[in-house]
């Protein structure tokens, strides 16, 4: 099928992706589930489940809700921490040659250092810096909404960083423009959005929030239209490879991304739907750019 | 893919839908099943009723947006069917109780017939407990040595621990509960069957967690059955 003058891969940030299409953190935790259900290795890349320094038990009651067209999770981060994920979970993914994205999130710039600093002996292709998840109280928010607050994270980060540094954005977040513009100058080598859009679920009989936290973020084709509309405008305002996201189920949601800008895709929700709905946004993507005699996605990149 | 071959209602809101489907399920796993392209988003977790190796047959309750499309389903119609997924109920031995509250019976007949198959000295009772209406009493007859209904009462009022060595358990929460607290401390071994909300179904998103004595589990993947203990642990000590 892959026609020998045209091809998907792509170079993001100095990184070769065979195709643009990853899968977003959370949601393919790290690899090794669906790595048994369909051939990951014909991935572009695996955003693994997000991390923190240390362990993380999650948030109690309801994690799952759904709504039209999408769902809202509250996870809250639950992951074996940085060390145990060196040690036992990286190490599965040796064989394979899909780009291996790491996702970091933390509660405070002493946690997010501390964290860079035990990655940086490990070897992987990029780190992805959630500043963004919406769950954590007291957390990732606060870093992502403000661009000055995100500053100092980023900033640290990137000094001590030695993998290439992407910044997951946060749809959240006051001013996406000027906080990528933020990340760019401080040295990020990449930007991906959009994380989860803050929302609220009540349950009438209990006269209660669903989530034991209140509110939980929204994900799926119900945010697509404003994540792309975000991804638009931030490709807009930057030089450096932007990774976008949300609400991506189909091939044509992806050349959508890649018409407003963005180098590389990630998809997350759809996946749910069906486990290598992945693999089908790869053919179809294929398959248009054989139709469009596109030698390269480089052709339609950003037109818009 | 799999092909309905029936889709019957055998109450005002359960039905029994058999589906074609090579497989080599074992009893207490669970299928996600879809019958819709993008929406709703997620697949439906359903227990397996009944198998041989080329069908799966589902027991549900229409509550939702998502069984209320299985309920439309006719033969001939195609539904999606991935699975089987989760662990297996212990291939327990002896005087044996299995303990359904409403749609949580699905997984229980298959289980029996499947506890008999290895042991056929093995004693079953059946409870089943319902909230307004008794469905399918008559099929469990064929699966288990005794049966026992309630209609709008407690199941678990109706059954003494004492008398049984293994206990397996299907059910609203608060019911299992209860059967745990009476039986606790007994010699009976308690098996309780989780469900959780589910997203993906095989442990890759954590939506799914149980907090249990040994930390927390998938329910979709360490799951969805657990030692009653383990999930009835006092978080207190
Ligand atoms: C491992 C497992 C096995 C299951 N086996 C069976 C089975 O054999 N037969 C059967 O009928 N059902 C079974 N269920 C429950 C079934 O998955 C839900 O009833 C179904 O997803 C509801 O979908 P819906 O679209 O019809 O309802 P929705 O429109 O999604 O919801 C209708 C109502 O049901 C509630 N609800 C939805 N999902 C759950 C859930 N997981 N737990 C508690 N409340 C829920 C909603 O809050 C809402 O009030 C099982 C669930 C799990 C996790
Ligand atoms: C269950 C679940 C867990 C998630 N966990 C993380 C996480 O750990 N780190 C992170 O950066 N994003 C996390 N996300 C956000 C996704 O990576 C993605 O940004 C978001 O869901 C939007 O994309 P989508 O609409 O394609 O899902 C999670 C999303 C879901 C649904
Ligand atoms: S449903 Fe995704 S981990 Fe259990």
């Amino acid at each position: 099928m892959m026609n020998q003058n045209s091809t998907l891969a792509v170079d993001f940030a100095g990184v070769v992706l065979k195709n643009p299409v990853v899968l977003a953190s959370g949601t393919c935790g790290f690899g090794q589930e669906y790595g048994k259900i369909f051939d990951i290795e014909k991935l572009g890349g695996l955003s693994l489940k997000g991390l923190t320094l240390h362990y993380r038990a999650g948030n109690d009651g309801i994690r799952i809700w759904e709504t039209p067209s999408g769902i809202m999770n509250s996870v809250g981060l639950e992951n074996p921490g940085v060390p145990h994920f060196a040690e036992h979970e990286l190490p599965m993914l040796k064989d394979y040659h899909f780009a291996k994205i790491v996702n970091l999130g933390g509660h405070s710039v002493e946690d997010y250092v501390k964290a860079v600093e035990i990655l940086n002996d490990y070897d992987f292709d990029i780190l992805e810096l959630n500043i963004s998840c919406p769950n954590v109280k007291g957390g990732g928010m606060n870093f992502g909404v403000k661009t000055e607050i995100a500053r100092e994270v980023v900033g640290k980060v990137r000094q001590i960083c030695k993998h290439k540094l992407m910044i997951k954005l946060s749809p959240n977040a006051e001013d996406i423009v000027s906080l990528s513009q933020m990340c760019q100058a401080e040295g990020a080598d990449a930007i991906s959005l959009v994380n989860t859009f803050l929302a609220m679920a009540v349950d009438i009989n209990k006269k209660k929030p669903v989530f034991d936290n209140g509110y939980a973020g929204l994900s799926g084709p119900a945010i697509k239209p404003i994540a792309l509309r975000m991804v638009h405008q931030v490709c807009k305002a930057v030089s450096i490879p932007v990774m976008g996201l949300g609400g991506i189920t189909t091939w044509e949601d992806a050349i959508e991304f890649i018409m407003a800008g963005a180098t590389a895709v990630q998809v997350g929700t759809a996946s749910f739907m069906k486990p290598d709905i992945a693999l089908d946004i790869i053919d179809g993507m294929q398959e248009y750019m054989n139709r469009n005699k596109l030698r390269d996605l480089k052709e339609i990149r950003g037109i818009l | 893919m799999g092909k309905v071959l029936e889709n019957k209602k055998v109450s005002k809101d359960f039905f029994l839908m058999k589906v074609e489907q090579k497989n080599q399920a074992l009893m207490g796993q669970f299928y996600m099943l879809r019958a819709w392209e993008q929406y709703p988003v997620l697949s439906r977790p359903v227990s397996i009723y009944d198998r041989d190796d080329n069908t799966v047959t589902f027991l549900y309750k229409a509550v939702g947006k998502g069984t209320e499309i299985f309920s439309r389903l006719k033969k001939d119609d195609e539904i999606k069917i991935d699975g089987p997924y989760g662990n297996t109920f212990p291939y327990v031995e002896g005087r044996i109780a299995l303990v359904g509250g409403g749609v949580g019976i699905a997984p229980l007949f298959y289980t029996a017939k499947e506890l008999k198959k290895q042991n056929p000295e093995s004693n079953i009772t059946i409870y089943l407990g319902f909230s307004d209406e008794a469905v399918l009493t008559e099929e469990f007859k064929t699966v288990g040595d005794r049966i026992i209904t309630n209609v709008g009462g407690f199941i678990t009022d109706e059954i003494n621990p004492e008398e049984y060595d293994a206990i397996l358990t299907c059910g609203p929460l608060p019911m299992m509960r209860v059967l745990y607290e009476k039986g606790k401390d007994t010699k009976a071994e308690i098996y309780v069957s989780m469900e959780n909300r589910m997203a993906c179904g095989v442990g890759a998103c954590l939506v799914c967690t149980c907090k249990t004595a040994s930390g927390n589990k998938k329910v979709c993947k360490d799951g969805p059955v657990f030692p009653a203990k383990e999930v009835f642990y006092d978080e207190s000590k």
